[in-house]
């Protein structure tokens, strides 16, 4: 049978980000898969070695609108790691932290739920679960006054304090949506036709995770229980009780289970932390950043978000590196889409609820043919790292 | 001259009318179920009238005569059906043998339309919307065909839509006993699919094909082939009236009752676009083939016996 390319992008309906797939198929089926990106790179490491370490914390913020506070959160953790023992974090600063990552992840999970719901052409699902994050933002405005990107992270502590008389009303509402949640799932875990639609689609076996090093609720849908929120725990979550959840088939709607149960999960923290919130102060004065490499990782709402900083004693990181968990999880689309149709491809690429402008770190232009097309071959690139590698170690006098 | 006349104003103009009003109830009642406000009643025919005054562009290397003729196509036999329809109901005297299989004919033809434009605008995803397209009609023609004979079989035999009317209207109508019922549940799908609404939209799929078989249309030729959509959504309901509900009656309380029957129809066939995900293509041909075609079968020999 002939060999037709159909072309995903890279403006497509599906997407909210550019991106650029390329599914080869024969009739409906895909027998290959070619993924293209590289449209939202914004050069953010440069631009991090150019401000100064407060400063940073509200750049990495725009790195993503979604997870917007993942990253300054692993950022100002991976500074605190370069403090070491001259940063201590108060209490109740943990508490803000961990309240304020937790509702992000609610409001990420309940956009990716609508966007799947679009996805599969049932655009109720899609307004409801829109209708509900709203309450989120809502949430967010009250406790930091601002609905996105909330610029609550600073190193050594948080920006702002939650006010007391706030609390009870985040809470009534808070029970409110874990009712709309549980109709959700039910509407999910019963529903025949997405039953159909989504069991056995774009299985990701448990040795695929391992091998593409999976991350996040992708990898828990496949059995894989890595949480780092469990496994390094920071800010207060050990202070609170909860599940990792896990479920073993590794399709498209484990994912979706995945993300519907730890929602609930996550609005039972938030609760459970601003019950247990103690008083009293909630940054730690920081006054310089001694010489020293850092890193910082915590669970984002996609996985593990990783960031390493490098400093020099001056007031500015002379390295910045984020690895952002759509890096991680992007290459395991050829498992997951070969053998599919083309109808299962548009779920199937959005169930690692893929996020590209947290992943483009790198483009690479050739700038005198005027083209946009990868000069670097992998190989290249890792001829490139090993050439690099080895001028560090002549200048350290290391053999 | 009159049959023009008819044509022009029953085929044209008040299927025209009606349909930009249903699509209109459709618009709002799914906004209002998805918490939104919905569009102002004239949206529809704003929404036309801007298309029509838009550039019409043709895709290069695309079959140019079938690309532009494709969405006439669809109009025109959706007219003729339309036409038919109104005057079966109006006159049911004026029936001739075998026009319900003209109709059963010309109902095909819209989805003939979209098959031959997505496949002449030689665009990847038109041609895979195209082929959806065809694999639907082939899965719905059999239940829907099928659920047809049933009042054909429970009015003595007639393919006449004029006698099926009148035996209605001297009988009761058919979705009152169960073979009725069993039917309609069948042609109800069946129509969902025609209609290409969700859970059975393969053949446009936004969200997978970017509007797969109409993709490279714009213009006035998007704009006949929304029109034809729009007069479909008036037209089907209005075929499964005649055949179970005993058309539309026009006087007193008969007429609220016929027209309550026609809007349950619709709100029934919107509630189901609300509340479902798409189908695969083979999931819609092994459901059509599958669970729909038995009950066709059963609701024959249901009326068969006489019930």
């Amino acid at each position: 049978m002939a060999k037709t390319i159909i072309p995903i992008g890279p403006y497509h309906p599906l997407q909210e980000e550019p991106e650029f797939f390329q599914l080869v198929v024969e009739g409906e089926k895909i027998v290959d898969a070619i993924a293209n990106i590289g449209y939202n790179h914004r050069g953010i490491e440069k631009l991090s070695e150019l401000k100064t370490f407060d400063q940073v914390a509200f750049v990495v913020e725009r790195i993503c609108g979604i997870c917007s506070t993942s990253h300054p959160l692993a950022y100002v953790r991976a500074v605190e790691d370069i403090l070491g023992n001259d940063c201590v974090v108060p209490e109740r600063a943990n508490y803000i932290r961990t309240i304020i990552a937790e509702l992000e992840r609610i409001h990420s999970h309940l956009l990716w739920i609508g966007l799947a719901g679009h996805f599969l052409g049932y655009n109720t699902v899609y307004m409801w679960a829109w209708k509900e994050r709203e309450t989120v933002l809502d949430i967010f405005e009250e406790l930091s006054g601002n609905r996105n990107n909330y610029a609550m992270m600073r190193v050594g502590g948080v920006r702002r304090d939650f006010e007391e008389k706030s609390l009870a009303g985040v809470i009534t509402r808070l029970n409110k949506l874990i009712d709309f949640v549980q109709m959700i799932k039910k509407a999910v875990l019963d529903d025949p036709v997405l039953h159909a639609r989504l069991k056995g689609v774009g299985v990701l076996t448990k040795q695929d995770c391992i091998d593409y090093c999976a991350l996040g609720p992708t990898a828990r849908a496949s059995g894989i229980a890595n949480d780092v929120r469990k496994d390094d725990p920071y800010a207060a979550y050990d202070k609170v009780k909860w599940n990792v959840i896990t479920q073993i088939e590794g399709d498209v709607f484990a994912k979706a289970v995945v993300r519907i149960l730890e929602t609930l999960e996550s609005i039972n923290i938030v609760i459970e932390c601003m019950q247990k919130m103690p008083k009293g102060p909630i940054y730690d004065n920081v006054k310089d950043i001694p010489c020293g490499e850092g890193i910082g990782h915590i669970e984002a709402p996609r996985g593990e978000c990783f960031h390493y900083v490098r400093s020099d004693g001056t007031n500015r990181p002379v390295r910045h590196k984020v690895r952002a968990p759509t890096y991680m999880n992007l290459p395991t689309y050829k498992e997951a889409l070969i053998g599919e149709t083309i109808s299962d491809a548009t779920i199937i690429l959005a169930a690692i609820d893929p996020c590209y402008c947290c992943t483009e770190r790198v483009t690479v232009i050739d700038a005198n043919n005027k083209k946009n097309k990868t000069v670097y071959s992998q190989q290249d690139l890792i001829k490139l790292s090993q050439r690099k590698t080895e001028q560090i170690r002549a200048k350290l006098g290391a053999r | 001259m009159t049959m023009i006349f008819y044509f022009i104003f029953f085929g044209f103009f008040v299927s025209v009318t009606a349909g930009l009003l249903i699509s209109w109830i459709d618009r709002k009642v799914t906004a209002r179920l998805q918490y939104r406000v919905g569009p102002p009643i004239l949206q529809p025919f704003t929404d036309i009238v801007k298309l029509l005054g838009k550039e019409l562009l043709l895709p290069k290397g695309a079959s140019k005569i079938t690309f532009l003729f494709s969405p006439i196509l669809g109009i025109i036999s959706i007219m003729i059906v339309t036409t038919l329809l109104w005057l079966v109901n109006i006159w049911p005297q004026k029936t001739f043998f075998g026009d319900l299989i003209v109709v059963l004919y010309f109902l095909v033809l819209p989805s003939l339309g979209i098959i031959l434009g997505g496949f002449a605008s030689r665009n990847p995803l038109a041609s895979i919307g195209a082929s959806r397209e065809m694999k639907l009609v082939m899965a719905y023609e059999l239940p829907f065909i099928l659920a047809v004979f049933v009042p054909v079989a429970k009015s003595g035999l007639s393919i006449k839509l004029g006698e099926i009317i009148s035996y209605q209207s001297a009988y009761g109508a058919f979705i009152s006993n169960w073979s009725g019922v069993l039917s309609f549940i069948v042609i109800l799908f069946c129509v969902q699919a025609k209609l290409g609404l969700v859970p059975f939209d393969m053949a446009e799929a936004e969200t997978e094909l970017a509007g797969g078989a109409l993709i490279e249309y714009s213009g006035p030729s998007l704009a006949i082939f929304k029109l034809t959509k729009a007069m479909m959504l008036f037209v089907l309901p209005y075929f499964i009236v005649i055949l179970f509900l005993g058309g539309f009656n026009f006087n007193g309380l008969a007429a609220v009752r016929s027209l309550l029957g026609f809007v349950a129809i619709i709100v029934l066939i919107i509630v189901i676009r609300n509340t479902n995900p798409r189908l695969r293509v083979d999931q819609a041909l092994r459901f059509f083939w599958g669970p729909m075609t038995i009950l066709a079968i059963l609701a024959l020999v249901l009326a068969g016996r006489g019930l």
